[in-house]
């Protein structure tokens, strides 16, 4: 059949209230064995679950304020894709997060109804863009390392993440050629754009330190989740080439956690509140182990920036304010 | 009354109306059963919108031939690629103007390879048939589609991206 636009076709068949947030769609691993495999503790999969679909959802929201923002119209598309992408992975792991978690709560509840400080993203996704050149060096060093990770996942004993990773590196694969490409396009342009390019580069780098540090979650999970600090090398050789094929200097190496020199090292005028921390993460469960835990920098513990504030409030405000509205 | 692997075969996509479901290998399996039709899709992206669409369509398709009873089943692994469209469904595509994807890239062991600058890959037009297009950007009006341009006739069109 055909219809003159995709909604259209959502709405042509039953005369259900639509949703005033939300995906209101159906539940997408529907028809996916969700079964755990042998041994696998089912809250430890859920908060690894989370971290990673977490990553992906918060950059998705960055990744979208861009849209009407970027240089080019042609990037504007890129920019709404790569989020589009990442969106549709965190949907896959908060719902597996739900699951495995096994108290009822879905993609939606996860999504829109968590506190910040119930957050497990690494801090680097969270950031505040001070220019086009600060999201691509983001973006540079999220895509290559969530590649990686990705890749690694595709061998993963749980075959519903071991299916999102496999699928997500054909994704992320052109995510980290998008970036690098840039990255080498304003650093090996001008004089202003090079600058920009490395002060941005320069930014970004000290927050390289928490993603490669392993959380008590991911060695927990020896065969299913990834141990982060494998990766570190492979990643390391992928920024080597791209600045170098950028003109551009690299960082110092950070710390191994790097928390104390994050909150610090942003000097940019678009990121504003640095440093400041909003909640105190509760440590409990597989991360009171963590030595970074126990000072609570993390943000895989739930220690972040203001700016998570400023995320959620766009991203839940009308859930939290309606709860279970349609229209 | 028609089959319902045929009447699921036949709906089409939404965002490429020119294929069906089946040619661009997103319908992976369809079974008459006792609790009624089970229809089994592979998503192409994760973040795909059309995925609920397609759903609906297919459900829609069904329920007018007579299968009230019907149900999706999601299909994640093995993760959906381009080589699972059939020579129709490209040839179908090439004819509306949207050059197809050549073979998915092949990756042995060891990290996925960077590419840096400009691709070493043949692209047709699908206007003029030029052999050797530019891409303008990687990123098109849904997740699949990049947008190229032909340095003879100078048009600028669609191309499935390889995956």
């Amino acid at each position: 059949m055909s219809f003159d636009d995709a909604y259209q076709s959502l709405t042509d068949h039953d005369d259900d209230a639509r949703w005033a947030y939300g995906t209101g769609f159906s539940d997408p691993l529907a028809g996916v064995p969700t079964a755990l495999p042998d041994g696998v503790d089912g809250a430890a999969l859920a908060a690894y679950c989370l971290m990673i679909g977490d990553d992906a959802l918060i950059m998705s929201h960055r990744l979208q304020q861009w849209v009407t923002r970027a240089p080019e119209l042609e990037d504007e598309m890129a920019l709404a894709n790569i989020g589009l992408d990442l969106l549709g992975q965190a949907r896959l792991l908060l719902t597996r997060a739900g699951e495995a978690e096994g108290a009822g709560r879905d993609e939606d509840a996860l999504a829109y109804l968590r506190d910040a400080s119930d957050f497990r993203h690494v801090r680097l996704v969270e950031r505040a863009d001070a220019d086009f050149a600060h999201l691509i060096a983001r973006l540079l060093v999220f895509a290559t390392w969530r590649l990686a990770l990705l890749d690694r996942l595709s061998a993963s004993r749980d075959p519903v993440l071991a299916a999102i990773g496999a699928k997500g590196v054909k994704e992320v694969a052109y995510h980290r050629d998008y970036a690098a490409g840039w990255t080498v396009r304003l650093g090996d342009g001008t004089d202003l754009s090079h600058q920009r390019m490395q002060a941005a580069v320069d930014e970004v780098w000290p927050l390289l330190g928490e993603l490669f540090e392993p959380h008590a979650t991911e060695l927990a999970l020896a065969g299913v989740a990834v141990d982060p600090s494998t990766v570190r090398a492979e990643c390391d050789a992928v920024f080597s080439q791209v600045l170098h094929a950028a003109t551009l200097d690299t960082p110092a190496a950070p710390p191994a956690s790097g928390v104390s020199t994050t909150v610090s090292a942003v000097t940019g005028g678009a990121v504003l509140s640095e440093g400041a921390v909003l909640v105190p993460a509760p440590t409990g469960g597989a991360a009171s182990g963590d030595a970074s835990a126990r000072l609570g920098g993390r943000g895989r513990d739930g220690v972040h920036g203001a700016e998570l504030g400023e995320i959620l409030e766009e991203l839940q405000g009308l859930a939290r304010a309606n709860p279970g509205g349609v229209w | 009354m028609v089959r319902a692997a045929e009447v699921a075969a036949t709906v089409t996509d939404p965002e490429l109306p020119m294929v069906t479901l089946a040619e661009l290998g997103i319908l992976r399996d369809v079974r008459e059963t006792d609790d009624g039709v089970e229809v089994t899709i592979t998503p192409t992206y994760s973040g795909c919108p059309a995925m609920e669409a397609i759903q609906a369509d297919v459900l829609t398709a069904l329920r007018r031939a007579g299968y009230e009873r019907a149900h999706v089943r999601t299909l994640l692994a093995p993760a959906w690629t381009t080589d699972w469209i059939s020579a129709e469904g490209k040839a179908k595509l090439a004819a509306a103007g949207i050059a197809p994807p050549g073979p998915a890239p092949r990756r042995g062991s060891g990290p996925v390879p960077l590419t840096l600058g400009v691709r070493d890959e043949k692209i047709a037009c699908p206007r003029c048939g030029e052999e050797s297009t530019e891409r303008l950007a990687a990123f098109g009006a849904t997740a699949c589609r990049e947008l190229r341009r032909c340095p003879a006739c100078r048009e600028p069109f669609e191309h499935v991206k390889e995956i």
